[in-house]
């Protein structure tokens, strides 16, 4: 270990906040050297990323403080060394890429001139930046790269970003690349071209890798290594084949007991009473085509899953059945209700009944209502439960019902973590005794033991009050764990449907195919015979 | 980028055309204009007189037509003081409140901006305890009151500067020191907060992993992104500046034009004071277009 060329030995940072001391992390020891990728993996709140800043100088000090250990590169202790020797090191010999790439480059100045800068901080010529820049960008396949430099962040799509930071963390060639979470942000397919990506050029350059993720599946993909952090601990460490196959630890253990897409495919029971059915939606918004001739049927206890990457629609079929946004044309029918056709009064009426649960449940839960004001406002909304006393008990019976409990209806939603928000949301939604519940990507910022639970609750509420979902999601796993019938959406048409079984088993569309082979295992073995399999296609 | 510049500037022309209906109706109905216009103790002749020669027992809608054909060709009728064409008194004061106002915008935005920005940087520490009080000093006093004492002070006890006048470039020197000293403590304080949000950015984080020196991170990567906020806030004092610093004018005897404003309302030159008004609201709106011409420079999310 000591004579790797970074390691990260016995490091311990607190945090001080109002609220007194925290822990981030506790004698956090790894090691990496080039050729190799580690990854450290662990949920949010974890610690994962706290070490990475460190060896970075990125952290903020204060409120963080370095209280033990060291990290040593080529055997010199960064912590000690000057800032200016430590700036030197950034960026030239160890580079950093990051989650979201979009506000992580600057907004205000040229791609091009950002990847430059990389270079001319560590006083290479303007000039000599410039070609270097040109050729990054063609390497990372930026299309038309003399373009390209002059244009900026935002003129570019998630992944050509994410490739664009790969660009700037490479250009010195350093000996090795921190990714924090580099591809979470990002679709399925791109995730696996970036990933794809990023191990082509280690083999090029032959840099160290240390991947910080919370994913399993690009765990298994690219890792040799895997150190698994939990409470700002170090749990276990190993090869990712003997840490999946063999967990020794409790937390690793239900980790990967959690990974979803393992579970029984559900069955559809036939011939189910019709509840919503959507005939040719078309939306269009100037020259981009959202909608394009949609059409769904959902059964009472049904849950359907639609799935697409970014800007496939899926967001958009939601809101016009709700009628957030008026579809352009086609039909829908509540009940055998014109929904498109509906007064105002008449919607609220339906609107009752179909309940949304979005994805971030810190912006769609009001940081100013309390718990008990978030649950009961529909109840004003809709003129029901007058009474005080019955209202209080409601939402404790709502509470609990959703695995939290009554003393919690004072709080606000700050006061909780991730996926106990999410559990208010959904608490919010069955207030109102809705038959459809809309989930638009309800999980896909949880944790994945989290993601679990969250599921569980949702089918448990299923099979109890016979609600039935339209559920929004990219996550392949998830979808086949919860779905009955599935949809797959791109460029706003829907390209195959089916029973989930038959979706996950046969797909038809290539563009289906495309996803599932895009979607990666949590099983490194599963992943590996992938690779090969891609590799002889 | 265009369309939104020429956007604004049909609002701004809607604008102008809206104080100019507002001018004429304050000033032509809120009372009798020959009593406004002329001494207390002027007899009904001398009214009725006046009356004719400036067209005012015409009808209403002709009176107004006249009063826009006239706007347009920038004539406010004669000085009464100065027995000149009043638009001419105004441009004569402004040429000398124009420089003025940009000399003095020049160093309070170079100075509030490199200040505020190294405060924000070093948060908590002595340089930005310095900086928060002696700005929040510079915010509060007035300005009457630090013109007498500069005038005491260098004029009287030091005899460095001349107290009032213009002529030498000597004579300058306070008036700017006075203008300057409210709107750097205010503007400091505003590039330092939206500084500090800015330095709290991903891609400050970007910067650093990139191994960029401390100044280029705060002066290249954060301030353009802290300058939204600030540019709106400079324009704002901009225009107050651009209005007459009439209390610093008139205390130092600078011939600008709140000295002339003031000096036109008590001495009921009437057509100077509208002229000065108008003068002024068109350049008032000439600097919101550059306004918004510099949002679209800073940045491209704007302009795109």
């Amino acid at each position: 270990m000591a004579d790797a060329l970074l390691s990260v030995q016995n490091l311990s940072v607190d945090f001080h906040t109002v609220r007194g001391t925290v822990h981030a992390v506790r004698n956090v020891s790894w090691s990496i050297n080039r050729g190799e990728t580690l990854a450290v993996l662990g949920e949010s709140g974890s610690g994962k990323s706290v070490s990475a800043s460190a060896v970075m100088n990125i952290l903020d000090i204060p409120p963080a403080q370095i209280v033990g250990g060291e990290i040593l590169f080529e055997g010199k202790n960064l912590l000690a060394m000057s800032n200016e020797q430590r700036r030197a090191i950034n960026g030239k010999r160890i580079a950093m890429i990051f989650q979201d790439p979009l506000s992580h480059l600057n907004p205000v100045y040229p791609v091009g001139w950002q990847i430059s800068e990389m270079m001319t901080a560590h006083g290479r010529p303007a000039d000599e930046a410039r070609a270097r820049t040109l050729e990054l960008l063609g390497r990372v396949g930026i299309p038309e790269p003399e373009n390209a430099v002059r244009k900026y962040p935002h003129q570019f799509s998630g992944g050509q970003r994410q490739r664009l930071m790969i660009a700037m963390a490479l250009a010195l060639k350093p000996d090795i690349l921190i990714a924090d979470e580099p591809t979470t942000a990002l679709d399925v397919t791109i995730q696996a071209d970036v990933l794809a990506l990023l191990k082509e050029l280690q083999a090029e350059t032959g840099m160290g890798l240390v991947l910080i993720t919370h994913d399993l599946g690009v765990v298994a993909e690219i890792a040799d290594r895997v150190v698994v952090m939990s409470n700002g601990e170090i749990v276990e460490q190993g090869s990712v084949r003997d840490v999946y196959h063999a967990p020794q630890h409790p937390y690793t253990q239900k980790l990967i007991a959690a990974a979803p897409g393992k579970g029984d495919i559900r069955i559809l029971a036939p011939d189910l009473p019709v509840l919503l059915e959507a005939r040719k939606l078309c939306k269009v918004y100037g020259r981009f085509t959202a909608l394009q001739d949609v059409s769904i049927t959902l059964a009472r206890g049904q849950s359907l899953a639609v799935v697409g990457e970014s800007g496939s629609g899926k967001s958009t079929l939601a809101r016009s059945i709700l009628r957030l946004e008026e579809a352009d044309s086609g039909e829908a029918f509540w009940k055998g209700q014109d929904l498109l056709k509906m007064s105002h009064r008449e919607l609220l009426g339906v609107r009752r009944q179909i309940q949304m649960v979005f994805q971030d449940p810190t912006q769609s839960l009001n940081p100013r209502m309390s718990v008990y004001q978030l649950i009961s406002e529909g109840w004003d909304i809709h003129n029901l439960v007058p009474d005080r006393a019955q209202r209080q008990q409601r939402v404790r019976e709502l509470l609990e019902q959703v695995g939290l409990s009554a003393e919690h209806a004072t709080r606000y939603p700050h006061q909780f973590s991730g996926g106990q928000r999410q559990r208010i949301a959904i608490a919010r939604a069955l207030a109102l005794e809705p038959e459809l519940i809309i989930c638009d990507e309800a999980v896909s910022a949880l944790d994945v033991s989290i993601q679990a639970q969250v599921i569980a609750l949702l089918d448990d509420l299923r099979q109890r009050l016979g609600i039935s979902f339209l559920f929004i999601a990219h996550d392949l796993g998830v979808v086949r764990d919860f779905a009955d019938t599935v949809i797959v959406m791109k460029s706003g048409e829907i390209v195959e449907r089916g029973p989930t079984e038959q979706i996950f088993s046969a797909p038809s569309h290539p563009y289906t195919q495309r996803l599932l082979a895009a979607a990666l295992d949590p099983d490194p073995d599963v992943q590996a015979k992938r690779r090969i399999a891609l590799a002889q296609a | 980028m265009t369309k939104l510049i020429s956007q604004r500037a049909i609002a701004s022309l809607l604008s102008l055309l809206g104080l100019l209906v507002l001018v004429f109706f304050l000033s032509r109905l809120t009372g009798d204009p020959a009593a406004l216009f002329l001494p207390i103790d002027a007899t009904e002749e001398m009214k009725a007189q006046f009356r004719a020669i400036n067209g005012l027992d015409l009808p209403l809608i002709e009176q107004f037509g006249r009063y826009v054909w006239d706007f347009i060709h920038l004539d406010f009728g004669e000085s009464l003081r100065k027995a000149r064409p009043a638009i001419d008194v105004v441009l004569e004061a402004y040429a000398w409140t124009f420089p003025l106002a940009l000399i003095t915008m020049a160093l309070v935005i170079v100075a509030s901006i490199v200040l505020g920005a190294l405060a924000a940087f070093n948060v908590g520490g002595f340089f930005d305890r310095l900086v928060s009080i002696v700005s929040l000093i510079g915010a509060s006093a007035p300005d009457f009151w630090i013109a007498i004492v500069a005038i005491v002070i260098f004029s009287i006890n030091l005899a460095w500067l001349p107290t009032s006048g213009v002529g030498t470039p000597w004579h300058w020197i306070m008036p700017i020191g006075v203008l300057f000293i409210r709107p750097f403590g205010l503007i400091v304080q505003v590039v330092r907060g939206s500084m500090l949000a800015a330095l709290t950015a991903p891609y400050v984080k970007t910067a650093r992993a990139k191994g960029v020196r401390n100044l280029p991170i705060i002066f290249v990567h954060t301030l353009r992104n802290a300058m939204l906020p600030v540019i709106t806030v400079i324009g704002d004092q901009a225009a107050a500046m651009l209005n007459g610093a009439v209390i610093v004018e008139t205390i130092f005897g600078f011939p600008g034009i709140g000295k002339l404003m003031i000096d036109s309302i008590l001495q009921r030159d009437f057509n100077v004071v509208l002229a000065a008004i108008m003068v002024t609201a068109i350049a008032i709106f000439l600097m919101n277009i550059l306004i918004d011409i510099a949002y679209g420079l800073l940045d491209p999310r704007i302009r795109h």
